[in-house]
């Protein structure tokens, strides 16, 4: 086989990248969340549950932690709502256009994030697209501002964005899907209603499931677009770890919340991965 | 009698009452690819009729617009005075077994087999029973609860078949479901799926490109060459009187013989044999098991007319032992190079020519496929 000399060289440089860029900042994090800051902002290398503590005790961050959710929740609610059918649509009845419409899916993926934030603040503000068409059009006569700064811009803009990665995982699972089955379904007399709740939409869970789980883990930790156009009634808690670790210089506390966002989401794709596995069949 | 149809194949179907299924110059056209043009049949209620053809001769595509999951580019397809071809799939009284079978992998042999049952809204207890006969007839019973994948292709394979029958078509279609089989478990479900048929009285239309599977199985055999039926006819008919060179070719090993005729008799090298046909080129297939050695002494003056029991002189050129028989391939005086079957035995390996002969009545005049603008004779 390889000789050793070979295996070291192959595996021993990803363990090392692994190890710096990945298990020692989590360690420290780890460190950090337990340790805590004095007035004059120096880190006391004592361990305690304080951080803990404090996140438990103070409104501000489990109700923050919990708008943040329910705000991913929503983004995967709408993008799924849109992913599906786009997707479907693409998998099993786009024809010979597929890949021209796959494509264009996949092109505003690279466009810069903060340019598809931006644009929608252009089209949400006071002056902008939207409010200004409105208005032409006699809906209303004051510019609307719940369009701007607010959860709604924030789901609007996360929505967008993190729609393509739903689409994706499902096209996947739905182009793996043997079409032989599709006309088995419908030669036995299933409808083409029947045959896609029965066949079709039982097949794609294991793709439904990992776009839900990108969709709601991605906007779960988004700080962004609540930073461009949420506002105050907007913010979600990567803003608030942001600001930990920047303007109040409370490294321990932002470590803390990091930590328990990180155990959320490693428990949240942990459960989605053994669902998947449930409802694959391959 | 055999009638001719303008594209030249023998078309021996009665559409009588007994006429389940009525295929009318049917046509398919994949853009500029036509992959049928004008197919006309008729399906007796209860029969097994095969539909053979290499990959690429549009056997596939015709039992898909059975199925419906194919239109037909013209054409019509009635069923029982009932226009078929316009109704989705989900509507006609056709059931499929596809050739990968096609099982739900998320659902239980149990469920797969009521999923017809289960769409078209029958009362529970009536799926589970009849769920449960179906599987008894495919002796499936014990594997209600499994899943597709837990069980081998052979019993998949009973799993779809089951699943079709148990909604009771009028028309089974198959699509080479045995090709995925090992040659013993292949031979085997041949044998049963016939006897099968014959239990449930159901028309079975069967695409295959195994012309032993069609022999054994069928019938009748629908021939399809390159979009076009070549021949229809019984396996035996199709055997002993192949209209064409390619069905003679197709259908077993054989000799093909160009002759020339004069004045009632064939002339093929130095091969001379009387034939009714008229005078000009004519083509002719001699099967290998008709040709055999000859007897020592030659036949008794009067015995039989002299001209129809053709005597040769040919070389052994290779012997192939086939187990009961042995293939042989000769080279007359004259150099035509012949394929022989005879009963298996050692021939004396040496160089000395050997006696031929072969009756004049088995030479059948085909017509030539290679050459579509003949008459056929």
């Amino acid at each position: 086989m390889f000789s050793r000399a070979y295996r070291a060289a192959i595996t021993v440089p990803p363990l090392i990248w692994v190890a710096a860029f990945l298990l020692v900042p989590y360690l420290l994090m780890f460190c950090y969340s337990f340790w805590s800051v004095s007035e004059s902002g120096i880190i006391i290398h004592t361990w305690s549950l304080n951080n803990y503590h404090e996140l438990l005790t103070k409104p501000v961050y489990w109700q923050t932690l919990l708008r943040s959710m329910w705000i991913a929740a929503r983004v995967t609610f709408f993008s799924m709502l849109l992913g599906y059918p786009l997707a479907y649509f693409l998998s099993l009845h786009a024809g010979s256009r597929k890949d021209l419409y796959y494509q264009l899916v996949i092109i505003p993926l690279w466009v810069s994030y903060l340019v598809r934030a931006y644009a929608w603040k252009t089209i949400l503000g006071t002056d902008g697209v939207m409010n200004t068409l409105l208005q032409y059009v006699h809906l209303t006569s004051h510019p609307l501002d719940f369009l701007l700064y607010s959860p709604f811009a924030v789901v609007l803009t996360l929505t967008h964005i993190y729609t393509p990665f739903t689409f994706l995982p499902i096209y996947a699972s739905l182009e793996h899907i043997p079409r032989n089955l599709v006309e088995a379904s419908h030669d036995l007399g299933a409808t083409p209603q029947q045959t896609f709740w029965r066949v079709i939409f039982p097949l794609s869970i294991p793709g439904v499931l990992a776009g839900a789980t990108f969709a709601f883990v991605l906007s779960l930790g988004d700080f962004l677009a609540p930073l461009l156009l949420g506002g105050p009634s907007g913010i979600m808690i990567s803003n608030i770890v942001v600001s930990l670790f920047g303007a109040a210089y409370n490294w321990p506390l932002g470590a803390a919340i990091s930590l328990c966002m990180l155990v959320l989401v490693l428990a949240l794709i942990f459960f989605s991965e053994r669902l998947e596995k449930k409802w694959s069949f391959s | 009698m055999a009638t001719t149809t303008e594209a030249g194949f023998t078309d021996k179907s009665k559409p009588d009452s007994t006429s389940l299924l009525s295929i009318r110059s049917v046509a398919k056209h994949f853009g500029k690819n036509i992959v049928l043009r004008d197919i006309s049949l008729e399906i007796a209620e209860g029969e097994f009729l095969t539909i053979l053809g290499e990959s690429g001769s549009g056997k596939t595509t015709l039992l898909r617009i059975l199925a419906g999951f194919e239109q037909p580019t013209s054409g019509e397809v009635w069923m029982q005075g009932e226009r078929l071809d316009t109704q989705p799939p989900y509507r006609r009284r056709v059931n499929t077994v596809f050739q990968h079978y096609a099982l739900f992998p998320h659902m239980t042999v149990e469920q797969n087999v009521g999923y017809g049952l289960q769409v078209a809204k029958r009362p529970a207890e009536e799926i589970k029973s009849r769920v449960a006969e179906a599987l008894a007839k495919v002796k499936m019973s014990t594997f209600a609860k499994s899943k597709p994948s837990k069980i081998s292709g052979g019993q998949q394979q009973r799993i779809a078949l089951a699943r079709a029958l148990v909604n009771r078509p009028r028309l089974l279609l198959l699509d080479e479901p045995l090709s995925a089989l090992d040659a013993n478990l292949r031979r085997e479900m041949q044998v049963e799926l016939k006897a099968l048929q014959r239990e449930v009285g159901i028309t079975f239309i069967f695409v295959t490109h195994d012309q032993e599977e069609a022999m054994v199985m069928s019938d009748r055999i629908a021939l399809l060459r390159s979009g076009e039926l070549e021949q229809v006819a019984s396996p035996r008919e199709i055997y002993h009187r192949p209209a064409t060179s390619y069905t003679a070719q197709f259908i077993g090993h054989t000799n093909l013989l160009y002759a020339d005729v004069r004045q009632g008799t064939a002339m093929c090298d130095r091969l001379v044999w009387p034939t009714s046909l008229p005078d000009g080129s004519a083509l002719f297939s001699l099967r290998p098991e008709c040709i055999r050695l000859a007897r020592i002494a030659p036949p008794a003056i009067g015995s039989a007319n002299p001209l129809s029991n053709i005597r040769f002189r040919a070389t052994l050129r290779d012997q192939a032992f086939h187990g009961a028989t042995d293939l042989l391939h000769v080279e007359s005086d004259g150099g035509l190079i012949l394929t022989i079957r005879i009963a298996s035995h050692d021939l004396p390996n040496s160089k000395a020519p050997l006696e031929f002969e072969f009756s004049a009545a088995d030479a059948i005049p085909v017509r030539d496929s290679d050459n579509k603008n003949e008459e056929r004779r």
